[in-house]
């Protein structure tokens, strides 16, 4: 097997930083802000990252570098070095099926911000927004023009739901081959692949290294612009740049009702246990804390790294990314030229998706040079999502190399094989966008959950605070918080478990509309079912991998250690 | 934006930019770690302590 290892402490910082900087940082977090009481809701994001974020993620890292010392890269054997014990290795199953499925529909997304920055700046996008201004009547050819840009998502995804009047939009994109979003599906595979079969060091570091500058100055043209556009209408004075940053950080919420725009007060929202829940869970998707990928990463790195640094460095990255950059671009551009209402909307239709691709595209037909702009946007998105899709590779990746003995091509292939699948499930099953979304909430939401409180309490109860903790502090330069091990054994799994539960009571026992769908769609429990087959299938690979360790040390010992 | 909007979002982009840059800076400024290898070769799953 190849020797792994990061090339440098910046370089992992940056693929760490990469990996959390993704969709959920310009899309997500402002969304969920804006609807969960606006400024108000950095009360409790602040503290679920000190609480929650920070101490997963060293939790990650610490139990990552041990099981790297120990020669292991994948969870299962992370996790296994840690006890000693074969049947731990099976926790680690979770770990590896999170960032595969996830990548499975994440590459979809990252497709469509390729497809729409190709379209914006090759003027694909002016082509359709001036047909659709040609086949409108005089009077209403701007507003026809901006909805076509709106609605551009549901023909290049295939998104056009059964029953909208139209031809379902399964298997659209292959039939449309040139204009949907398959081609760039395809670059993006083959993109993400060439770069994790070239390696940690020569592959993830490398691109990272260039990819994250780049995100940076994308991000700063498009906030400069943004935050430069003043008051694009003078018979609407209310609709500027200030008000805008106003209804993002203003500590008032906004709600609709029956189509109207209430307000919701600073304490109200505080005293509300969903922005508590939307504030956790945007700090636990945003800094990829219970993927399993920041272990596989931490594993890499040297013996004498200050991991605790890294850690905080990676998280403090995220978070620069998500509030100073993110905060200030999407919902006060949307607020200037598409109004509150459309914001709330785009929220209330469950996704981040839908401020992004069809409220945003909106905005770039009003904006000057907003063709160049949007373009930029859905590239700095590009960005973002692929160094984000590439650390969900490596955690599977390692696990085949060092747990199955394949090489490095045999690994690629197969887990090319396995994802490729899983991708043209979700894009071809369009209409709906259905499996993408069941796919998300089984994994992205349940799984995750799920994972960080068995990773925090098998680090605190299992593992020990002491060895844990060392571990943590082994090379570290800067002097960890006193309170940490009673945070890390008392206050984060009960945050965790409060959250979980909560979760649960409100989506799972409840019988929410995921449910209900589980119930009755045969689509979602094809979903279901695949996440399940495909759990079965990675944990007997964990069972034959645990066998051939079990070969291995055997032989080591007869060899007297020296082996 | 009223006066509670700027102080929010003031504290909040300033404080998280602070962050990472002093991480950044911090991270560039310590002294490089010694270098460790790890293989097949190393493996030692059993903890002995």
């Amino acid at each position: 097997m190849a020797e792994e290892k990061w090339g440098s402490k910046l370089g992992v910082i940056l693929a760490v930083t990469g990996s959390a900087v993704g969709l959920g940082n310009f899309l997500r977090f402002p969304g969920v802000a804006c609807a969960n009481g606006g400024g108000a809701f950095m009360v409790p994001y602040i503290i679920a990252f000190v609480l929650l974020g920070l101490p997963i993620a060293w939790v990650e890292w610490a139990m990552g570098r041990y099981g790297g010392r120990k020669g292991y890269s994948s969870a299962p054997g992370i996790l296994r070095s840690i006890t000693g014990r074969d049947r731990t290795a099976q926790i680690g199953t979770l770990a590896l099926i999170i960032p595969v499925v996830i990548y499975m529909y994440y590459v979809s997304i990252e497709s469509w911000c390729l497809g729409y920055a190709w379209k914006y700046w090759s003027g694909g996008m002016r082509e359709v927004v001036a047909e659709a201004r040609l086949q409108a009547a005089p009077e209403a050819a701007e507003a026809a023009g901006i909805d076509a840009a709106k609605g551009y998502l549901l023909h290049f995804a295939g998104v056009v739901p059964e029953g909208a009047g139209q031809e379902s939009g399964n298997f659209r994109i292959l039939r449309e081959f040139g204009k949907g979003c398959l081609p760039f599906l395809m670059i993006c595979f083959a993109l993400n692949f060439i770069l994790i079969y070239r390696g940690i060091n020569r592959g993830i570091e490398w691109f990272c290294r260039w990819a994250m500058p780049a995100l940076l100055v994308c991000a700063l043209v498009i906030l400069i612009r943004v935050l430069t556009l003043g008051t694009p209408d003078p018979l609407h004075p209310e609709a500027s740049i200030a008000n805008g940053l106003g209804f993002m950080w203003n500590p008032v919420g906004h709600r609709l009702v029956d189509g109207t725009l209430v307000e919701v007060g600073f304490l109200e929202a505080l005293s509300n246990p969903q922005t508590w829940l939307a504030a956790a869970g945007q700090i636990f998707f945003s800094l990829s804390v219970g993927f399993g990928i920041i272990m596989t990463y931490a594993s890499y790195t040297k013996e004498n790294d200050d991991i605790a640094l890294s850690s905080l460095s990676a998280a403090s990255g995220n978070g620069f990314f998500e509030v100073a950059l993110g905060g200030m671009i999407a919902i006060p551009a949307a607020f200037v030229f598409l109004g509150p209402e459309s914001i709330i909307s785009a929220g209330e239709k469950g996704s981040s998706l839908s401020l992004g691709f069809l409220a945003l595209p909106g905005v770039f037909e009003h904006m000057p040079a907003g063709h160049f702009f949007g373009g930029l946007f859905f590239f700095l998105l590009f960005i973002a999502a692929i160094t984000s899709s590439l650390s969900m590779l490596q955690p599977a990746i390692a696990f085949l190399e060092e747990g199955l003995g394949l090489g490095r091509h045999s690994a690629v292939t197969l887990l090319g094989f396995i994802t490729a699948t899983g991708a043209l499930f979700v894009s071809l099953i369009s209409s709906g966008l259905t499996v993408l979304d069941h796919m998300d909430f089984w994994t992205a939401n349940f799984c995750i959950f799920l994972l960080a409180t068995i990773e925090v309490i098998f680090f605190a109860w299992v593992m020990g605070l002491d060895r844990g903790l060392k571990e943590l502090a082994h090379g570290a330069e800067i002097r960890l918080p006193r309170a940490l091990p009673f945070v890390l054994k008392y206050v984060t799994p009960a945050f965790l478990l409060t959250i979980f539960g909560s979760w649960l009571a409100k989506e799972v026992f409840s019988n929410g509309p995921y449910i209900k769908a589980l119930r009755s769609e045969p689509v979602v429990q094809l979903t279901v079912g695949f996440i399940v087959g495909l759990y079965v299938f990675f944990s007997i690979l964990v069972h034959i991998a645990v066998q051939r360790w079990k070969k291995k040390e055997a032989l080591y010992s007869e060899k007297g250690g020296s082996a | 934006m009223n006066a509670a909007g700027w102080i929010i979002m003031l504290t909040s982009v300033v404080g998280m930019t602070a962050l990472f840059a002093w991480c950044i800076r911090k991270v560039l400024t310590v002294p490089g770690a010694s270098e460790h290898i790890h293989s097949q070769s190393d493996i030692d799953p059993h903890d002995q302590e």
